[in-house]
């Protein structure tokens, strides 16, 4: 290996480490602004080398120059755009959206490199064959995927369950199409037969996604997460190329990961999610405000006074809570009874959000500062010293009924709302969450029910606090 | 197995213990920025769709380059600016206390 070489491999590896130990700079909000400097920094590497590899070697046409710096130039606007502008409810969309381009560019590497294989007439080895056909299959289920998923998520394509019958036999079908293909190429290149190959992969991952609802997406995006950066790792194998594989693996090990975490906060297997049918989705019938036994419902003022009064506070937002575009009405009532004394915090189950996390970033962007923001391990033993449990859009991840066996949800870990002094609910109606059962948080006789809107409710409550205790 | 082959898968699962290992430690605060900046990182792809411009040599393949340089570039650009916005809003304090002085 000449020493020209060898110091483009030296590159790649310093990239490898950059991004290693940028993402363990992550285990801490105070450095993890840095761990992204030191990622990009090793990105910005691993391109320079190439570049430098692909003028040193010469053997790039003018028309590969163009067509790789207007692809470049392209994609990088199109990046930089959609990166400036997402508002931060549409992340999960957007997240999404990088996974299809990663898979689907990981699919592309593959494909092209087989047919410059296949076209040169010397036949493909065995081990390329293999690795190609899954980087083209992972990539390809993934690209797919990935667009349903941010469909789903940008309201494009209904966020309901989409099932019907037979989709577990054209499944099928489309597996037995895929792996007869794939068996047929290891012994004989052909580009038909990878054409099949990718067009059962683009449909399986359609397939796979359509019946996955709404309050599943965390799982759904982490687990396409991990899909990329496995194809990512197998384009790697295919071109020999280890900063592909290393950087490959890291996210694959990301996403896997978080797919099990987020699987495990509802309780829930990865295969059952991903067979699907589970509740009726986010639209449950909605009963009348103020239905059901035993439910006491209350005013802003009464729920000011007993938030005003209290030592201490935890706010347990839900997704409701996003949608209603409310984290900095709820920021701005906490600030205000910050400043009376009140000591705050956040409870945030792991699921609040359509991915994991996304809570917290949203509360961030509403200048609510990290260290109120608590995890629910860390915040479930604090509810008994707490006066007022303030839980808003969130509905499921409170329910008492999952401690007991027997019910949808048994056996989900909760947020022990139950445990506080007092409990204010605030929501829109006796609606039910995604399980589609009764909250028996609301017929616990400490709770009262604020039934409003999120946004009005939360500015409600901060100008009754202003005037009532001003 | 060729060596080259066994190499790579050496590689290949060391680094996914690097990354659990790494990864586990990352507070749930932070688990939509981790996710986003795992997204930056296998916009390393990039380099596997710049290599491919240089083995293209017909239509099809210059199509398939452009598409794979596009999608690796927004990948890789968009990843790692989004991470880097939803970072810039995770702060100790409130915002109004830290006016003035860098975060």
């Amino acid at each position: 290996m000449s020493a020209f070489h060898t110091t483009i491999d030296l590159v790649y590896v310093a990239a490898a480490s950059c991004f290693i130990l940028g993402l363990h700079l992550m285990n801490n909000p105070s450095s993890a602004r840095r761990g992204n400097q030191v990622s990009t920094a090793g990105m910005v590497a691993a391109v320079a080398a190439t570049l430098a590899l692909i003028v040193h070697s010469g053997a790039i046409s003018v028309t590969g120059w163009i067509v790789m710096t207007a692809g470049a130039l392209v994609g990088a606007s199109a990046g930089l755009y959609s990166a400036r502008t997402v508002q931060m409810t549409a992340m999960p969309q957007l997240v999404s959206v990088f996974n299809a381009v990663g898979g689907g560019a990981a699919a592309l590497v593959g494909i092209h490199d087989y047919m410059t294989l296949a076209d040169a007439g010397r036949g493909v080895p065995g081990s390329i064959t293999v690795t190609t056909l899954l980087d083209v299959i992972i990539g390809a289920v993934t690209f797919s995927g990935s667009v349903i998923a941010a469909g789903k998520l940008q309201g494009l394509i209904t966020s309901a369950p989409v099932t019907f019958p037979g989709a577990r036999v054209i499944n099928l079908l489309l597996a037995a199409v895929a792996l007869g293909a794939c068996g047929y190429l290891i012994t004989t290149p052909s580009l038909l037969g990878l054409a099949i190959v990718i067009v059962a992969a683009l449909a399986f991952g359609v397939s796979m996604v359509m019946p996955i609802g709404g309050a599943d997406m965390p799982v759904v995006i982490s687990l396409l997460n991990a899909f990329t950066g496995t194809a990512v790792a197998m384009a790697g194998f295919v071109i020999g190329n280890w900063a592909l594989i290393i950087a490959g693996a890291l996210v694959g090990a990301s996403g896997g990961i978080l797919t099990k975490l987020m699987a495990d906060a509802m309780n829930r297997s990865i295969g059952n999610i991903i067979v699907g049918g589970f509740g009726t989705g986010d639209s449950a019938a909605a009963a009348a405000p103020g239905a059901g036994a035993g439910v006491r419902a209350i005013e802003a003022d009464d729920a000011a006074i007993q938030l005003a009064y209290a030592s201490k506070v935890v706010i347990v937002p839900g997704y409701g809570l996003a949608a209603a575009q409310a984290q900095h009405a709820v920021a701005e009532l906490a600030e205000l009874l910050e400043s009376r004394g009140v000591e705050v915090s956040y409870a945030i189950h792991p699921v609040a959000g359509r991915m994991p996390g996304h809570m917290n970033v949203l509360l961030a962007e509403a200048n609510v500062p990290y260290p109120q923001l608590k995890e629910m391990d860390e915040i479930n033993p604090e509810f008994s010293r707490t006066d007022v449990a303030l839980v808003i859009g969130a509905n499921d991840v409170t329910n008492p009924a999952a401690r007991r066996p027997g019910t949808a949800i048994s056996g989900m870990p909760i947020l022990d709302v139950d445990q506080a002094r007092s409990i204010i609910v605030i929501k829109r109606s006796m609606g039910h969450g995604y399980a589609g059962i009764d909250n028996e948080l609301y017929a616990n006789p400490k709770t009262s029910m604020y039934f409003a809107d999120a946004k009005k409710a939360l500015a409600g409550l901060t100008s009754a606090v202003k005037t009532l205790v001003g | 197995m060729s060596t080259a082959l066994l190499t790579d898968l050496v590689i290949f699962v060391l680094s996914l213990w690097v990354g659990f290992e790494v990864i586990s430690k990352v507070p749930a605060t932070l688990h939509t920025p981790l996710m986003s900046a795992a997204n930056s990182i296998h916009g390393i792809v990039l380099v596997g769709a710049m290599l491919i411009a240089v083995t293209a040599n017909n239509a099809i393949g210059y199509v398939i380059a452009f598409a794979a340089a596009a999608f690796a570039a927004m990948n890789v650009v968009g990843g790692y600016v989004v991470t880097g916005r939803m970072l810039k809003m995770f702060r100790r304090r409130p915002a109004q206390a830290e006016n003035g002085k860098p975060s």
